[in-house]
Protein backbone atom coordinates (compact mmCIF):
# COMPACT_ATOMS: atom_id res chain seq x y z
CA UNK A 1 0.00 0.00 0.00
CA UNK A 2 1.68 3.08 -1.48
CA UNK A 3 0.73 6.80 -0.24
CA UNK A 4 2.45 10.18 -1.09
CA UNK A 5 1.65 13.87 0.10
CA UNK A 6 3.39 17.35 -0.44
CA UNK A 7 3.99 19.64 1.80
CA UNK A 8 4.79 23.20 1.73
CA UNK A 9 7.06 25.04 3.38
CA UNK A 10 6.10 27.94 5.93
CA UNK A 11 2.40 26.16 5.96
CA UNK A 12 1.79 26.21 9.46
CA UNK A 13 -2.45 25.96 9.32
CA UNK A 14 -2.07 22.46 7.53
CA UNK A 15 1.13 21.45 9.30
CA UNK A 16 0.07 17.79 10.42
CA UNK A 17 -2.55 16.56 7.41
CA UNK A 18 -0.82 14.12 6.44
CA UNK A 19 0.05 12.58 9.45
CA UNK A 20 -3.93 13.14 10.49
CA UNK A 21 -4.04 11.17 7.15
CA UNK A 22 -1.60 8.29 7.79
CA UNK A 23 -3.37 8.34 11.49
CA UNK A 24 -6.84 7.34 9.94
CA UNK A 25 -5.14 4.64 7.34
CA UNK A 26 -3.24 2.83 10.17
CA UNK A 27 -6.09 2.85 12.56
CA UNK A 28 -8.67 1.54 9.85
CA UNK A 29 -5.95 -1.45 9.71
CA UNK A 30 -6.62 -2.15 12.94
CA UNK A 31 -2.90 -1.87 14.23
CA UNK A 32 -1.73 -2.18 17.80
CA UNK A 33 -2.50 1.74 18.99
CA UNK A 34 1.35 2.24 20.20
CA UNK A 35 2.61 1.43 16.99
CA UNK A 36 0.26 3.65 15.35
CA UNK A 37 1.53 6.58 17.88
CA UNK A 38 5.00 6.02 17.56
CA UNK A 39 4.84 6.41 13.54
CA UNK A 40 2.26 9.68 13.54
CA UNK A 41 4.66 11.05 15.98
CA UNK A 42 7.33 10.72 14.05
CA UNK A 43 5.57 11.65 10.59
CA UNK A 44 4.75 14.77 11.99
CA UNK A 45 7.49 15.86 14.06
CA UNK A 46 8.85 15.47 10.41
CA UNK A 47 6.30 17.28 8.41
CA UNK A 48 6.73 20.36 10.83
CA UNK A 49 10.39 20.19 10.19
CA UNK A 50 9.55 20.66 6.72
CA UNK A 51 6.89 23.25 7.49
CA UNK A 52 9.53 24.61 9.58
CA UNK A 53 12.64 24.70 8.02
CA UNK A 54 12.28 24.06 4.13
CA UNK A 55 10.83 25.41 0.96
CA UNK A 56 8.84 22.19 0.30
CA UNK A 57 8.88 18.67 0.64
CA UNK A 58 7.08 15.16 0.11
CA UNK A 59 6.15 12.40 2.14
CA UNK A 60 5.70 8.30 0.78
CA UNK A 61 4.77 5.71 2.88
CA UNK A 62 4.72 2.25 2.02
CA UNK A 63 2.91 -0.29 3.71
CA UNK A 64 3.68 -3.71 3.81
CA UNK A 65 2.66 -6.96 6.44
CA UNK A 66 5.68 -6.68 8.30
CA UNK A 67 6.09 -2.41 8.35
CA UNK A 68 5.82 0.95 7.63
CA UNK A 69 8.34 2.83 5.52
CA UNK A 70 8.14 6.63 5.29
CA UNK A 71 10.73 8.75 3.60
CA UNK A 72 10.51 12.53 3.62
CA UNK A 73 12.20 14.51 1.30
CA UNK A 74 12.56 17.79 1.30
CA UNK A 75 13.92 21.11 -0.96
CA UNK A 76 16.05 23.42 1.81
CA UNK A 77 18.81 24.92 3.40
CA UNK A 78 19.74 21.32 4.07
CA UNK A 79 21.46 19.97 7.93
CA UNK A 80 24.80 21.62 7.92
CA UNK A 81 25.62 19.57 11.07
CA UNK A 82 23.71 15.85 11.33
CA UNK A 83 25.48 14.89 14.43
CA UNK A 84 24.70 18.50 15.95
CA UNK A 85 20.75 18.63 15.06
CA UNK A 86 20.29 15.20 16.64
CA UNK A 87 21.44 16.54 19.86
CA UNK A 88 18.71 17.34 22.12
CA UNK A 89 18.29 20.91 22.47
CA UNK A 90 19.85 22.18 19.31
CA UNK A 91 17.58 23.62 17.11
CA UNK A 92 18.10 26.84 14.18
CA UNK A 93 14.20 27.33 14.49
CA UNK A 94 12.78 31.02 13.61
CA UNK A 95 11.29 32.69 16.44
CA UNK A 96 7.71 32.36 14.17
CA UNK A 97 8.42 28.27 14.48
CA UNK A 98 9.10 28.65 18.40
CA UNK A 99 5.55 30.71 18.91
CA UNK A 100 3.74 27.67 17.27
CA UNK A 101 4.84 24.92 20.33
CA UNK A 102 7.81 24.16 18.02
CA UNK A 103 11.68 24.57 17.71
CA UNK A 104 12.61 23.45 21.14
CA UNK A 105 15.42 21.15 19.15
CA UNK A 106 13.15 18.21 20.21
CA UNK A 107 12.08 16.88 16.87
CA UNK A 108 14.65 14.52 15.71
CA UNK A 109 15.61 13.07 18.63
CA UNK A 110 11.55 12.43 19.04
CA UNK A 111 11.60 10.87 16.04
CA UNK A 112 14.81 8.31 16.93
CA UNK A 113 12.69 7.41 19.71
CA UNK A 114 9.39 6.73 18.11
CA UNK A 115 10.97 4.59 15.59
CA UNK A 116 12.63 1.11 15.01
CA UNK A 117 14.99 2.40 12.01
CA UNK A 118 16.08 6.25 11.15
CA UNK A 119 17.88 7.64 8.34
CA UNK A 120 18.93 10.87 7.85
CA UNK A 121 20.48 12.40 5.12
CA UNK A 122 21.13 15.69 3.58
CA UNK A 123 23.15 18.31 1.36
CA UNK A 124 23.04 21.59 2.67
CA UNK A 125 21.95 23.95 -0.24
CA UNK A 126 20.00 21.43 -1.49
CA UNK A 127 17.42 19.71 0.69
CA UNK A 128 17.28 16.88 3.46
CA UNK A 129 16.01 13.18 3.26
CA UNK A 130 14.63 11.45 6.67
CA UNK A 131 14.12 7.93 6.33
CA UNK A 132 11.46 6.07 8.62
CA UNK A 133 10.53 2.19 9.41
CA UNK A 134 8.71 1.06 12.10
CA UNK A 135 8.21 -2.88 12.13
CA UNK A 136 4.44 -4.50 12.03
CA UNK A 137 4.76 -7.45 14.72
CA UNK A 138 2.50 -10.23 14.32
CA UNK B 1 -11.77 13.39 38.33
CA UNK B 2 -14.85 14.17 35.69
CA UNK B 3 -14.48 16.74 32.98
CA UNK B 4 -17.77 18.38 34.77
CA UNK B 5 -15.60 18.52 37.68
CA UNK B 6 -12.77 19.99 36.11
CA UNK B 7 -14.82 22.76 34.71
CA UNK B 8 -16.34 23.46 38.12
CA UNK B 9 -12.76 23.64 39.85
CA UNK B 10 -11.49 25.76 37.18
CA UNK B 11 -13.87 27.54 36.37
CA UNK B 12 -13.78 26.75 33.17
CA UNK B 13 -16.31 27.27 29.78
CA UNK B 14 -16.46 23.53 27.70
CA UNK B 15 -16.06 24.93 24.00
CA UNK B 16 -16.27 21.34 22.39
CA UNK B 17 -17.09 17.62 23.54
CA UNK B 18 -19.83 18.66 25.83
CA UNK B 19 -20.94 15.06 25.66
CA UNK B 20 -18.36 13.77 27.03
CA UNK B 21 -18.64 15.87 30.50
CA UNK B 22 -19.06 12.72 32.69
CA UNK B 23 -15.75 10.86 31.81
CA UNK B 24 -13.31 10.83 33.45
CA UNK B 25 -9.45 11.82 33.50
CA UNK B 26 -6.95 10.56 35.67
CA UNK B 27 -4.03 12.48 34.90
CA UNK B 28 -2.58 16.04 33.54
CA UNK B 29 0.30 17.52 32.11
CA UNK B 30 1.21 20.97 31.79
CA UNK B 31 3.30 22.86 28.88
CA UNK B 32 3.58 24.94 25.56
CA UNK B 33 5.74 23.28 24.43
CA UNK B 34 4.09 20.55 21.74
CA UNK B 35 7.63 18.66 21.07
CA UNK B 36 7.41 17.82 24.65
CA UNK B 37 3.74 17.00 24.69
CA UNK B 38 5.09 14.14 21.85
CA UNK B 39 7.02 12.47 23.91
CA UNK B 40 3.88 11.74 26.71
CA UNK B 41 3.42 7.96 25.34
CA UNK B 42 0.83 7.70 27.47
CA UNK B 43 -3.36 8.21 27.14
CA UNK B 44 -5.95 9.08 29.32
CA UNK B 45 -4.32 12.75 30.10
CA UNK B 46 -5.57 16.59 30.61
CA UNK B 47 -2.98 18.91 28.00
CA UNK B 48 -3.15 22.01 30.26
CA UNK B 49 -1.77 24.75 27.81
CA UNK B 50 -1.73 28.58 27.18
CA UNK B 51 -0.87 28.13 23.13
CA UNK B 52 -3.44 28.42 21.26
CA UNK B 53 -3.53 27.47 17.37
CA UNK B 54 -4.39 24.72 15.55
CA UNK B 55 -1.01 23.14 16.17
CA UNK B 56 -1.65 22.38 19.53
CA UNK B 57 -4.89 20.29 18.53
CA UNK B 58 -2.70 18.63 15.82
CA UNK B 59 -0.38 17.93 18.71
CA UNK B 60 -2.87 16.26 20.97
CA UNK B 61 -4.67 14.00 17.93
CA UNK B 62 -1.12 12.89 17.07
CA UNK B 63 -0.48 12.01 21.30
CA UNK B 64 -3.81 10.13 21.39
CA UNK B 65 -4.70 13.31 24.01
CA UNK B 66 -8.52 13.66 24.23
CA UNK B 67 -8.94 16.52 26.68
CA UNK B 68 -7.07 20.52 26.53
CA UNK B 69 -7.63 22.75 28.91
CA UNK B 70 -6.58 26.52 27.52
CA UNK B 71 -5.20 28.56 30.70
CA UNK B 72 -5.52 32.61 30.54
CA UNK B 73 -8.69 32.92 28.72
CA UNK B 74 -6.73 32.25 25.47
CA UNK B 75 -9.06 32.81 21.87
CA UNK B 76 -10.07 29.07 20.54
CA UNK B 77 -10.90 29.84 17.08
CA UNK B 78 -13.29 28.06 15.13
CA UNK B 79 -10.53 26.54 13.15
CA UNK B 80 -9.50 24.95 16.23
CA UNK B 81 -12.71 23.96 17.55
CA UNK B 82 -13.50 22.56 13.88
CA UNK B 83 -10.42 20.25 14.16
CA UNK B 84 -11.05 18.65 17.29
CA UNK B 85 -14.79 17.92 16.60
CA UNK B 86 -13.57 15.80 14.25
CA UNK B 87 -11.29 14.07 16.69
CA UNK B 88 -13.76 14.33 18.83
CA UNK B 89 -11.72 16.13 21.64
CA UNK B 90 -12.76 18.02 24.53
CA UNK B 91 -11.72 21.66 24.78
CA UNK B 92 -12.29 23.81 27.77
CA UNK B 93 -11.34 27.29 28.65
CA UNK B 94 -10.48 29.30 31.93
CA UNK B 95 -9.27 32.46 33.00
CA UNK B 96 -6.64 31.47 35.17
CA UNK B 97 -3.03 31.17 34.91
CA UNK B 98 -1.40 27.93 34.70
CA UNK B 99 0.34 27.57 37.76
CA UNK B 100 -3.30 27.93 39.39
CA UNK B 101 -4.69 25.57 37.12
CA UNK B 102 -1.98 23.06 37.93
CA UNK B 103 -2.57 23.96 41.79
CA UNK B 104 -6.08 23.49 41.92
CA UNK B 105 -6.05 20.46 39.81
CA UNK B 106 -3.21 18.49 41.75
CA UNK B 107 -5.07 19.73 45.42
CA UNK B 108 -8.30 17.74 44.10
CA UNK B 109 -6.64 14.42 42.91
CA UNK B 110 -5.63 14.72 39.64
CA UNK B 111 -2.48 12.87 39.11
CA UNK B 112 1.18 14.32 37.23
CA UNK B 113 2.52 12.19 34.78
CA UNK B 114 5.91 12.45 35.93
Amino acid sequence: MNFSYDIAGGDFVNAGQASSALKKILKSLNLDSSLIRRTVVSLYEAEVNVVAHAWSGNIQVNIQPDQICIVVSDKGPGINDINLAMQKGYSTASPEVREMGFGAGMGLPNIKDNSDVMELRSTPGEGTELKIVNKILS
Amino acid sequence: MTIQEILMRTEGEIRCGEHRKDETVGRAFCSDLMSDVLTLGCQDVLLVTGLANVQAIRTAEMADISYILFVRNKNITDEMVQLARENNMVLIQCKSSMFKVAGELFTAGLQPIY
